[in-house]
């Protein structure tokens, strides 16, 4: 994969095609840790080394497990116990050897088996014929771009809890009004398109 | 008496306990599948058929599962249920499969379905189980009809297809796009507060 490659795809995974704004994936964290900016980085973070991981286990299991044997139609099943399993491992292995981090991650790691997107980016990978490496590329840089908006939307939610506004807007609604208008923006890198 | 007791059930799991509007669950496909009625209406109806199939499943197994890896089971079996209904849905609906594409087997990872499984499939039996996943489903299809016909008209000028307001109509594409399914969810959810405050507040001036 050449340079120009790696940023155009690095490009289209963290801004034109955003995750979260744009293909509505992993909204259910996006949502619901997202009160504070520090959290929300944490939960970020977590998912983009899931994203990543998951990426070339899905493609090594799907390249030489899945392909060879005919067994496309259990794609789903396998990919879902792929990424629990995977993330009971992560969380096993943060736990012995890096207690810091799983102190800070511990509680979000559980969670990331039911994000949509972990799931979504090892369909998409399949189903775009990526090969190994863009797999892991646009795996981990669709993480970063899950990171970016979630930390975005967290400072800006942590501005809006000392505002005003209509009583029957308190939680929810008004958190998915500023997603829509973060949404807006984002639509906006839609025409970006430099690498041609 | 029985019937009875399952009708108010199925009731309150469409109105009172419904699973998008007050429950707040499965959003991902709630915002990504509601820009047209008809895929609304083919996803709900595809995320019931498996929430009523997992739901009996896993309330017949109830008594088999260990405690510690019942996540894991619960997920095994709503893997396979979804991927019956894709594999269906591939083979008799072909253009609503394309248009739904990725959203399918994403039911796996749909809150609403693990959270039923384990607040009330695990712990009640067969018939009740049936009743709370169809209730449910028919809840979440109906949740998603409702915004989807707000975004499909706005957005695209048609209901199911049909124009409604002949070609003079200029759309506001961006609610078919991902900021109008945020704010026509958040707007819905704002008004169902509303009504519930008021409703409240009159209980309150009764008693």
């Amino acid at each position: 994969m050449s340079l120009t490659e790696f940023f155009s795809l690095s490009l289209t995974a963290i801004l034109i095609e955003n995750f979260v704004l744009i293909k509505f994936l992993g909204i259910c964290p996006f949502l619901g840790v997202s009160k504070k900016v520090s959290t929300a980085a944490g939960m970020g973070i977590a998912v983009t080394f899931v994203m990543a991981m998951a990426s070339a286990l899905t493609y090594v299991v799907n390249t030489y497990l899945l392909v060879p044997f005919d067994l496309q139609y259990m794609q789903t099943l396998a990919f879902i116990l792929l990424i629990a399993a995977l993330v009971q491992l992560v969380e096993m292995f943060l736990q012995k050897s890096v207690p810091a981090l799983y102190q800070a991650l511990g509680i979000y790691l559980p969670l990331i088996t039911t994000n949509c997107a972990v799931l979504g980016v090892a369909i998409l990978n399949v189903d775009n014929g990526y090969n190994f490496i863009q797999s892991v590329t646009y795996g981990a840089m669709s993480g970063v771009g899950f990171l970016l908006a979630i930390v975005i939307f967290a400072s800006v939610r942590e501005r809006i809890a000392f505002c005003e506004y209509p009583k029957c807007f308190d939680g929810f609604p008004i958190a998915l009004v500023t997603a829509a208008l973060l949404s807006m923006a984002f639509m906006g890198f839609q025409g970006l398109n430099i690498f041609g | 008496m029985a019937s009875k007791k399952y009708m108010r059930q199925f009731v309150s799991g469409i109105i009172d306990n419904n699973p998008t509007f007050v429950q707040l669950l499965g959003m991902c496909p709630t915002l990504a599948t509601s820009t047209s009625l008809e895929n609304a209406v083919g996803m709900g109806l595809a995320a019931t058929a498996v929430l009523a199939a997992s739901n009996v499943v896993i309330s017949l197994l109830r008594k088999f599962i260990p405690q510690k890896i019942r996540i894991a089971a619960y997920v095994v079996i709503i893997a396979s249920f979804v991927t019956v209904i894709d594999l269906l849905m591939q083979a008799y609906l072909p253009e609503l499969s394309k248009s739904l594409g990725l959203y399918i087997p994403l039911i796996v990872v749909n809150c609403i379905i693990l959270a039923r499984a384990e607040a009330f499939a695990s712990k009640n039996s067969v018939l009740p189980s049936f009743v709370d996943g169809l209730s449910m489903g028919v809840g979440f299809t109906l949740a998603l009809s409702a915004i989807s016909i707000v975004r499909e008209i706005l957005g695209n000028g048609t209901l199911y297809g049909i124009s409604l307001f002949g070609s003079g109509f200029q759309p506001a594409a961006i609610m078919i796009m991902a900021p109008g399914g945020f704010l026509t969810l958040g707007l819905i959810i704002a008004l169902v507060q509303k009504l519930r405050q008021r409703a409240e507040g009159k209980e309150r001036r009764k008693s």
